[in-house]
């Protein structure tokens, strides 16, 4: 029977010593180019948006597949491609900061009383052309 | 217009596009990555848009066949290609090579051709410009990458396709008898213009890869007499095979 070594049985199961005489080796380099996100941009002007990503040495070749693999069917006129490692992001776990509880309806736009003031407006000057 | 003059010369030009999408096309499934694979293959199809409009050129002002009949019905030393596009694609570094070279050319010879007083060669030649920008984009980033950025051996390996295929890519400007009425009708530049250009273009490019321009060589020419190296023949008769059993199939 195996000894319990950690509260976690990964660390039990994989025999990792707690306390190793040497440091680590380090892992050895991956066989695969890294990966680059890329944003397409569908007119002058418009938002750039993520499509997907792509393998390449770096971002000058990235560009270039970029434009075959996201630029050959429909309406292009920009890309933009970034180092994955380079975008920074929140854990998933954490979605949960983005929940708010309902009774703040004074946060949202919906809540202003602007509206009010604007149809009394269009009524007033209606009044006035009439 | 000269007629016989233009239609050597839009032949020559249709055969040379079509003689290399087809062996870029021999690349389709082997490329050295996936994305680079797609890329090659989608250059090859566009090569083919170019042969096929100017076949469609000369058919419908020149009174040549059809297209099809252009592309595929015609002999050997009926063929006006160079050799320069014969030759088989060996490595991925002579295909690369051979790539960019001709792609200077067709870049040079078009952006030119945007002025032809010949109108539907103007109109294509505005058509089809974005598409030769991409092509010459695609084939020197890949050499100044593999040249500049890469490894002793990328680079030598590189140098040595340039200083083969060198003599065969100077065969892509052979002069002819009936180019003089065309560069006098405003139609081309004339084949020693567009050589200019070319060795202009090309050289900044292989100083930006790292790669010296070899030395003058003489050219190697007769294909657009006829004479073909012995690359041709094995690749019409795989490329005309369908259209020989059945010349009006569909697919």
């Amino acid at each position: 029977m195996a000894t319990i070594v950690s509260l976690d049985p990964r660390v039990t199961r994989m025999k990792i010593e707690q306390e190793p005489a040497s440091a680590p080796e380090p892992k050895a380099e991956l066989d695969q180019f890294p990966t680059f996100e890329v944003f397409h941009q569908e007119r002058t002007g418009a938002h750039h948006v993520h499509v997907g990503s792509v393998h390449a040495p770096n971002a000058d070749l990235a560009l270039l597949v970029a434009k075959e693999q996201y630029g050959r069917r429909g309406q292009t006129v920009n890309l933009w491609v970034v180092n994955t490692r380079d975008v920074v992001t929140m854990s998933a776990e954490d979605s949960d900061i983005f929940v708010t509880t309902p009774e703040k309806n004074y946060r949202d736009v919906g809540a202003y009383m602007v509206r009010n003031k604007v149809e009394a407006y269009k009524k007033q000057q209606g009044e006035k052309q009439a | 217009m000269n007629r016989d003059a233009a239609k050597d010369l839009l032949t020559r030009m249709a055969d040379d596009v079509l003689i290399l999408a087809h062996r870029h096309s021999e690349w389709t499934g082997l490329g050295p990555l996936l994305e680079e694979d797609i890329a090659f293959s989608s250059v090859a199809q566009d090569k083919l848009g170019h042969a096929q409009a100017l076949y469609a050129i000369m058919h419908e002002h020149l009174g040549a066949p059809e297209p099809d009949a252009m592309a595929f019905g015609r002999s050997e030393p009926e063929m006006r290609c160079c050799h320069f596009v014969e030759l088989p694609n060996g490595e991925y570094d002579f295909s690369l090579i051979r790539h960019m070279l001709f792609d200077a050319s067709e870049y040079v010879r078009w952006s030119a051709l945007r002025e032809s007083s010949f109108e539907p060669l103007a109109k294509l030649a505005h058509k089809i410009h974005g598409e030769l920008k991409y092509h010459l984009y695609h084939a020197q980033t890949w050499v100044i990458q593999l040249g500049a950025n890469g490894s002793e051996e990328s680079k030598a390996r590189l140098q040595s396709a340039l200083n083969e295929a060198w003599p065969y890519a100077l065969g892509l400007f052979e002069a002819r008898n009936g180019d003089a009425d065309l560069i006098n009708e405003g139609v081309f530049p004339g084949e020693d213009f567009l050589r200019g250009q070319w060795e202009l273009l090309v050289h900044g490019i292989l100083t930006k890869a790292g790669l010296t321009m070899p030395d003058e060589f003489a050219a190697i020419l007769g294909g657009r007499d006829g004479y073909h190296s012995e690359h041709l023949n094995p690749l019409l008769v795989e490329m005309t095979e369908v259209y020989r059993i059945d010349p009006s199939a569909q697919w």
